[in-house]
């Protein structure tokens, strides 16, 4: 497939992608794989976000769930037309795709260096999250303790199942996993994802804290890891707004002062707390 | 310290407890295991015990609306089993099963009832250290209520 040059980041102007490969994860959510011309994502962090253009339909924001050896991954439910129509897409068909955008996890900087990390994930948030996963796992040593708190509303619902298997088969890494409701063959926890941070022994004055997931899940557990002792300023989360520019321009996605399309998806909770407790916004 | 009372002071549930209190509660105290499968505590029975969990996971079960079992909880080691004690009627509201090998403390209702009457303090205690679990687990279960990834 040949590419045309790729956009600067912040354009207008998609570039084309190739879906490459499909996969079903859970319910209506598929994982489109994408090839996209050389040098245009290759600089994505964990925690950016794409504008996926379905042909005739429409853009819609998505985070990017996995970008390593050419293989830029999105993970998709279908909800609306354009989420939809791109779910429906099969491999060898084409989208137009602008990007990557916004803040992205504080993972390889100075802020967790040697911090014990403490990912929390609720349903469909896990997907953002996992580029991180993969990321402190292929840099292993620069951190301490590795937690991976998951949610979900019961076992049919986990997405990236058999990646959790494997993550939860690694010494270095400390999963648990919780549903909400399960029948007698699940053998893990039940209970809310909040019940699992009081009992993950993480080091609060020493870790760093990234979340995603419904809004409501992410303000309770920003709660619950305040009050086991974590200072606001180490509290990620990543805000989901519908986003139509992506570059802070068209005012869809204001969220009180800031715009999640540029200032975040992912801010810290010092800025988002006062923000949060807003119904409004 | 007997054995049994120093189970009682480790445990977290009870790990503020005065030593005085240990003793009392010891004498209401027994070690039990539950194979996998079996129960601790059925729903509608008499609640005329609870645990305190030293190791494996419970499931707290009810029955769904089709009458398959429902976990809607479940408990580990370092938590307790049962508040329906301290409540009447004092009747079990949720089946408690053991999940895998379970070892506890049961400890006798009438016995710690009676106890709590006679001492206050030691009342005072359990109180201090149930109230904040059940509003814990209120908290937890108004969350569950919520089907919060439904939208995610």
């Amino acid at each position: 497939m040949a590419f045309a040059p790729a956009p600067a980041p912040g354009s207008f102007t998609p570039s084309l992608a190739k879906v490459t490969a499909k996969r079903s994860e859970i319910g209506d959510v598929v994982t489109l794989d994408l090839e996209t011309p050389p040098g245009s994502m290759e600089h994505a962090r964990p925690g950016q976000f794409n504008m996926l253009y379905a042909f005739g339909v429409g853009e819609v924001a998505i985070s990017i769930s996995g970008n390593a050896n050419g293989r830029l991954e999105h993970t998709i439910r279908a909800v609306g037309a354009v989420s939809q129509a791109l779910a429906d897409l099969e491999p060898g068909t084409s989208i137009g795709i602008r990007g990557p955008f916004g803040a992205g996890w504080p993972v390889g900087t100075q802020t967790d260096k040697n911090k014990d990390i403490v990912i929390v994930a609720g349903g469909l948030g896990l997907a953002p999250l996992r580029p991180v996963v993969r990321d402190i796992l292929a840099h292993r040593d620069r951190y301490g303790r590795v937690f991976i708190l998951v949610g979900s509303r019961n076992p049919e619902a986990i997405l990236y199942d058999e990646e959790l298997r494997d993550w939860r088969k690694r010494f270095d890494l400390e999963v648990e996993v919780t549903v909400d409701y399960a029948g007698r063959g699940w053998r893990g926890n039940v209970g809310a994802v909040t019940c699992l941070i009081g009992n993950a022994g993480f080091d609060p004055e020493s870790s760093v804290a990234m979340v995603c997931g419904p809004e409501i899940m992410m303000r309770f557990v920003a709660g619950a890891l305040v009050d086991a002792g974590m200072p606001d300023h180490r509290i990620h989360l990543s805000m989901e707004r519908n986003m139509k520019c992506a570059v802070g321009l068209c005012g869809r996605c204001q969220f009180g002062p800031t715009f999640i399309c540029k200032d975040g998806p992912v801010m810290s909770y010092d800025t988002l707390r006062p923000l949060l407790a807003i119904g409004e916004l | 310290m007997g054995t049994l009372e120093h189970i009682i002071a480790e445990h977290p549930f009870c790990s503020s407890f005065a030593a005085e209190h240990c003793k009392l509660v010891a004498g209401c105290a027994r070690n039990v295991r539950f194979e996998a499968g079996s129960y601790l505590a059925r729903e509608n029975d008499p609640a005329d015990t609870f645990f305190l969990l030293r190791s494996g996971k419970v499931a707290i079960e009810t029955s769904s609306p089709s009458g398959r079992p429902l976990v809607v909880g479940t408990l580990g080691a370092g938590d307790i089993v049962g508040a329906s004690w301290l409540v009447p009627p004092y009747r079990w509201i949720f089946d408690a099963r053991a999940a895998g090998p379970v070892r506890a403390i049961v400890l006798d209702a009438t016995c710690m009832r009676a106890k709590c009457e006679a001492d206050h303090d030691l009342g005072y205690a359990m109180m201090k250290q149930f109230v904040p679990t059940v509003v814990s687990r209120l908290q937890a279960a108004r969350l569950q209520t919520l089907d919060m990834y439904g939208v995610a």
